[in-house]
C-alpha cells in the first residue's frame, strides 16, 4: 500500500501568534517574537541571557484551571495547538473519525522540565509528601502525545519522536509512514516545547548557543547575518492533521497541501556540531525529495532550519547547494526563526505549518534582521515583504536539524 | 479546631481546586470515586492539601477508608480533637 497523505488542519501557539491566522499574518509582516524576560529568576540567578521568545497569548485563556494544573506547559501548549488543528480540519464533534484508525505523533525536545525541576524544589524544601502525585505523568516526554490522544480520542497509537530540534519534523515523518503504510487514516502530528526555564537557559548559554544581544532582543535572532551570535530560545507548539487523501476526500475536507515526502538521516559525526559540509543534511534532503517523487528543480520554496548560530547556518547552505546546485538561485528561502525564535522540538512543527501555508497561499514569509548577509551564505533570502511563489504546482521543503546529528526534512506540495 | 461544617466547606474548596467540581456538589453522603469521579492520584493530592489546611496527619493506609466525604470530615474532626 502506498497512499497519499494530505494536510487538512493546522494549529499553533507561538511567540508571534496564539493561533494560526495570527501566526501567518505576523509571519508575513515580519514580527520579532523575542522580548526581555520579566521573571524574578533572571536576576536571581544572574543569567547571562535575559530575553526569550515567550508565547504571545497565554494558554490559560483556552484551558480550564484543572487542565492547567494537571498538565506541564509542554502538554498545555501541545493540547491547545492540537485542538485548533482538529477544529480547523472540521473534525471537532463526536464520531467524525474511527478512533482505531486515528493516531498521534507528537514530539518534544526536552519534555516537562518545569514539572521535573519544580518537583525537585518541592522535595528539597517541603519533603516527599508534598511532591505532586501527578509529577511523573506531567514530566514524561510522551505526556503531550498521550494527552492529545485522550483529548481527541486516538487509539491507533500515541507516539513521541524525540530528536532535539528535529523532533517536530520527525513527527511529520512518522505521520507520513503511518498514513502510507495504512496503519492509520488520520494522524495529529506536531511538536511542543516549554523550556524557557532558568536551567535550560543557563545550559544553552554555557555551551555558547544563545544570542547575548540582551540590549536588543528583537534584533537578536538574525539567521544568515554576519553579526549573528546564537539562537533565541522560544516556546510553543504546532500541530497538523494529516489524513489519507481518500479519507479526506470522502468527507469533503478542505485540503491545504500534500505531505509529499520526508527524509531522516543521522550525521554520526559530533554530539552537537553539524557536520561542516552539511553531508548528513544533504542526504536527508535528497531522501525527502525522492520520497516525494520530486526533483530538486521542482522545489519553489525552502523554510530553512537557520537558527542564527555562527556554526549552524552555513552547513545547511552547503547541503542545499549540493542538492539544488544552480537551481538554488531561484529558490526563495525563509528563515522564520528570525521571528519566532527557536522552539526546539516544536520548531519543525511550526515551520511545517508555515511551509504548508506558503504552498497553499503562494506566499513565502519574511526573514527579519538580515542586514549584512554572510557572504559565505549567498542564498536568495526572503526579506522585507513576503515573496509571491510561482503559479502552478508549488513544492516547499522544511529542514530541521537537532543536537545529536539528527537531520529531518519534509516536502509539501500544493494540490 | 474547626467544626464539621467548616471542615466540609474547606474540603469542598480543596476538591474544587483539584477537580473543578462545584463546591456545592461536595456533600457528606457523596462517594469520592463513585459520585465525584475522583481518581486515586487526585485523591492523594486532596489528602495532602487537607493535611496542610487542617493541620492533621492522614496516614497513607487510612486513605482507602475515606470512601465518602463524610468519612473524610469525621476523620479530620477526630484527628483535630
Amino acid at each position: 500500500m502506498n497512499r497519499t497523505a494530505v494536510i487538512t488542519g493546522l494549529g499553533a501557539t507561538t511567540p508571534i501568534g496564539g493561533d494560526v491566522p495570527t501566526l501567518w499574518r505576523n509571519a508575513l509582516a515580519g514580527t520579532p517574537g523575542a522580548r526581555p524576560l520579566e521573571q524574578d529568576w533572571v536576576a536571581e540567578y544572574e543569567l547571562p541571557v535575559t530575553f526569550a521568545a515567550q508565547l504571545s497569548s497565554p494558554v490559560a485563556d483556552s484551558l480550564t484551571k484543572v487542565e492547567m494544573k494537571r498538565m506541564d506547559p509542554t502538554t498545555q501548549f501541545g493540547v491547545v495547538a492540537a485542538r485548533e488543528a482538529w477544529a480547523d480540519a472540521g473534525l471537532a464533534g463526536e464520531g467524525t473519525v474511527d478512533p482505531d484508525r486515528f493516531a498521534v505523533a507528537f514530539g518534544t525536545g526536552i519534555g516537562g522540565v518545569w514539572t521535573l525541576l519544580d518537583g525537585w524544589d518541592t522535595l528539597r524544601t517541603k519533603g516527599p509528601r508534598r511532591v505532586l502525585p501527578m509529577t511523573v505523568p506531567m514530566l514524561m516526554p510522551n505526556g503531550p502525545a498521550a494527552a492529545i490522544s485522550l483529548d481527541l480520542g486516538a487509539r491507533a497509537g500515541a507516539r513521541t519522536p524525540v530528536s532535539a530540534c528535529a523532533s517536530g519534523t520527525e513527527a511529520m515523518d512518522l505521520a507520513l509512514q503511518l498514513i502510507r503504510s495504512g496503519q492509520a487514516d488520520v494522524v495529529v502530528c506536531g511538536g511542543t516545547e516549554a523550556a524557557i526555564h532558568p536551567l535550560p537557559i543557563a545550559a544553552f548559554a554555557a555551551m555558547q548557543a544563545l544570542s547575548r544581544r540582551n540590549d536588543e532582543p528583537e534584533r537578536a535572532s538574525r539567521p544568515y547575518d554576519s553579526d549573528r551570535d546564537g539562537f533565541v530560545l522560544g516556546e510553543g507548539a504546532g500541530a497538523l492533521v494529516i489524513e489519507s487523501e481518500e479519507h479526506a476526500r470522502a468527507r469533503g475536507a478542505r485540503i491545504y497541501a500534500e505531505l509529499a515526502g520526508s527524509g531522516v538521516t543521522s550525521d554520526s559525526y559530533h554530539i552537537t556540531a553539524p557536520e561542516a559540509e552539511g553531508l548528513g543534511a544533504a542526504r536527508a534532503l535528497r531522501a525527502a525529495l525522492e520520497s516525494a517523487g520530486a526533483s530538486p528543480e521542482d522545489v519553489s520554496h525552502v523554510n530553512a532550519h537557520a537558527t542564527s548560530t555562527p556554526v549552524g547556518d552555513r552547513p545547511e547552505y552547503l547541503a542545499m547547494k549540493s542538492v539544488f546546485a544552480g537551481h538554488l538561485d531561484s529558490v526563495p528561502v525563509s528563515a522564520t526563526k528570525s521571528q519566532t525564535g527557536h522552539l526546539l522540538g516544536a520548531s519543525g512543527a511550526i515551520e511545517s505549518v508555515l511551509s504548508v501555508l506558503a504552498v497553499y497561499h503562494g506566499q513565502a514569509p519574511v526573514t527579519i534582521n538580515l542586514e549584512n548577509q554572510d557572504p559565505e551564505i549567498p542564498l536568495d533570502v526572503v526579506t522585507g515583504t513576503p515573496r509571491q511563489l510561482p503559479e502552478g504546482q508549488r513544492v516547499a521543503v522544511n529542514n530541521s536539524f537537532g543536537f545529536g546529528g539528527h537531520n529531518a526534512v519534509s516536502v509539501f506540495r500544493s494540490i | 479546631m474547626a467544626d464539621k461544617e467548616a471542615i466540609l466547606a474547606g474540603l469542598a474548596e480543596i476538591v474544587n481546586e483539584e477537580t473543578g467540581l462545584e463546591t456545592e456538589e461536595v456533600q457528606l453522603e457523596k462517594s469520592f470515586t463513585d459520585d465525584l469521579d475522583i481518581d486515586s492520584i487526585s485523591m492523594m493530592t486532596i489528602v495532602v492539601n487537607a493535611e496542610e489546611k487542617f493541620d492533621v496527619k492522614i496516614p497513607d493506609e487510612e486513605v482507602k477508608n475515606l470512601k465518602t466525604v463524610n468519612d473524610a470530615v469525621e476523620f479530620i474532626a477526630a484527628a483535630q480533637a
